[in-house]
């Protein structure tokens, strides 16, 4: 039987913003239905690589695919919080992927982005001002944009960072639906300890510091390699079964 | 006087008619851009196109052809060389518009004050709504209807792209395109409204009516409608001003705009109940 074609893959990509590379030589592929986490210090590369995954960045060398377009989730620290904007207009600005951007949303598109919302967990907050929402409530409003957008593949950039707990909880359940919709997440974070629980990790500083299963990725020698002088070993035995965390700051 | 004879002292005049049409055009138009204007953070940018026009405005003055002519050339001239001055890095794009504009601006005035030329500098800098022709007003309407189809048009690619630029390029939605887009329906509001409220004032009817309103905006329908009518209403209000007082009409009408953003600037700001902040942090898992 043939191999089904990635959703995602990378081959031999190399970035840079006009200058020096900024990542260099990264491969690999995630299948339909697949969590890929991508691990790595701020300024490691893994906000330039949604770029490219995006379209936003062209390769100085390599190549990129991705099944359809991809839905982004930015960082929510990186959006405007001035703006006036409701929840719904939030969800609503994924109906922009249709293409019919000069005309008024279609009324089915206001039921999907009040759907949305509804599975984030936002239906009573529809009409509330995104800067008015908590962190954890914007992200999930920025998520019922993507789930709005209907995307096969959905970037998800430090999805969890500055979340309350409710929220991650409600983030959390969506995801797993989302897998098994078949659709594949690419989710970026420093956090060592949450990227055990994905499929797929690919370990990015600069470069491509390694690709697989966490249980085979996530070595001291590969954490050290991505983390430099940044990580902390709380327990090891073994190459492969090193508990660890990181020490630096979140970037904003 | 009774307040009959105080508000229609200024209608009786066709000129002073002529010049409430064209604030309340221009008004209505530039205030609703003002919301963008802020939000995409280009007021530098509107000074910068408003000052670097003049040289413009006085060859087209020299040459004895239309305002709109020489603004809209300044306004390409400026742009195309702000463009190229903020390729090199080693300036930097506020430097090198600083430069420019001052450059131009220079320009202008040394054109303005040579010994050929018509004494209208005064007017160039500061404007003269009561001086609007016909030919003006036409162009005023024009600006309007179309700025007002083109903000319809972009609308929801300006929401988005104001709110989370990476975010609206993975809707599809080209952030550098809209950018650009929202710039030239500024150089063609420039354009027109200079002539109106001069090169030095125009900046207040293209900034202080989002100041005024912004706070207490609830949508960007809402702050686009309310910069329109506070936008209108300094216009008004400005050239009755001038009327009863006798003070320069296109300052009159710079000084109520401003007045209104600093009036708006104080008030509170709409808060929703209902949608505190909940803390704490969660590590991910998926």
């Amino acid at each position: 039987m043939a191999t089904p074609a990635p959703a995602v893959a990378a081959e031999g990509l190399t970035l840079s913003y006009g200058g020096d590379p900024v990542l260099e030589n990264v491969s690999f592929d995630a299948s339909a239905g697949t969590a890929l986490c991508v691990l790595g210090p701020n300024g490691g590369g893994k906000t330039t690589l949604f770029r490219a995954l995006m379209g936003d960045l062209h390769p100085l060398a390599g190549t990129v695919h991705v099944d359809g377009r991809a839905a982004y989730l930015a960082q929510t620290e990186r959006t405007r919080l001035d703006f006036p904007v409701t929840a719904l207009d939030v969800a609503l600005m994924g109906s922009l992927s249709s293409g019919r951007w000069w005309l008024p949303p279609r009324r089915s598109e206001r039921r999907a982005a009040g759907e949305a919302l509804e599975r984030v967990g936002l239906g009573g907050q529809a009409d509330a001002p995104f800067g008015q929402l908590s962190g954890g409530q914007r992200r999930r409003a920025l998520l019922a944009r993507a789930l709005t957008q209907d995307a096969t593949v959905l970037l998800l950039d430090e999805p969890f960072a500055g979340v309350d707990p409710a929220s991650a909880e409600r983030i959390t359940s969506v995801f797993a639906e989302l897998r098994s919709e078949g659709r594949t997440l690419l989710v970026s974070t420093h956090d060592v300890e949450s990227a055990r629980s994905f499929d797929l990790v690919l370990c990015l500083n600069g470069r491509q510091v390694a690709f697989g299963d966490p249980a085979s990725s996530l070595g001291r020698e590969v954490l050290e390699a991505t983390y430099g002088s940044d990580i902390v070993v709380l327990e090891a035995s073994g190459d492969h079964e090193v508990r660890a965390i990181t020490v630096q700051h979140h970037e904003h | 006087m009774d307040l009959v004879d105080f508000l229609a002292a200024p209608l009786r005049s066709g000129i002073e008619r002529h010049a409430l049409a064209e604030v309340v055009l221009l008004g209505g138009v530039c205030g609703a851009l003002s919301f963008w204007v802020t939000s995409f953070r280009l007021s530098y940018a509107s000074e910068s196109l408003a000052h670097g026009l003049l040289p413009g405005l006085v060859l087209a003055s020299l040459a004895g052809a239309p305002l709109l002519l020489g603004g809209v050339g300044g306004v390409a001239l400026a742009a195309a060389m702000v463009a190229l001055a903020s390729r090199d890095p080693r300036i930097g794009a506020d430097s090198a518009t600083a430069v420019v504009v001052t450059g131009m601006f220079g320009l202008g005035a040394l054109l303005a004050l040579s010994p050929d030329a018509p004494a209208r500098l005064e007017e160039l800098l500061f404007g003269d709504p009561l001086g609007v022709t016909d030919a003006d007003l036409g162009a005023a309407a024009a600006l309007a209807t179309l700025g007002a189809g083109a903000l319809a048009a972009l609308h929801r690619p300006l929401c988005a792209v104001a709110l989370d630029p990476p975010g609206a390029g993975a809707l599809g939605v080209r952030p550098g395109v809209v950018r650009l887009a929202l710039l030239m329906l500024l150089a063609a509001a420039v354009a027109v409204a200079v002539q109106g409220l001069g090169s030095l004032l125009v900046l207040a009817v293209l900034v202080a009516p989002a100041v005024a309103v912004r706070r207490r905006a609830v949508s960007p329908v809402t702050a686009m409608l309310g910069g329109a009518a506070v936008g209108s209403g300094c216009g008004v209000l400005g050239l009755y001003a001038s009327h009863h007082l006798g003070s320069a009409a296109g300052a009159s009408v710079a000084l109520a705009l401003c007045a209104a953003a600093a009036l708006g600037g104080r008030l509170p700001a709409r808060i929703r109940r209902g949608a505190a902040p909940a803390s704490g942090v969660h590590r991910a898992s998926a």
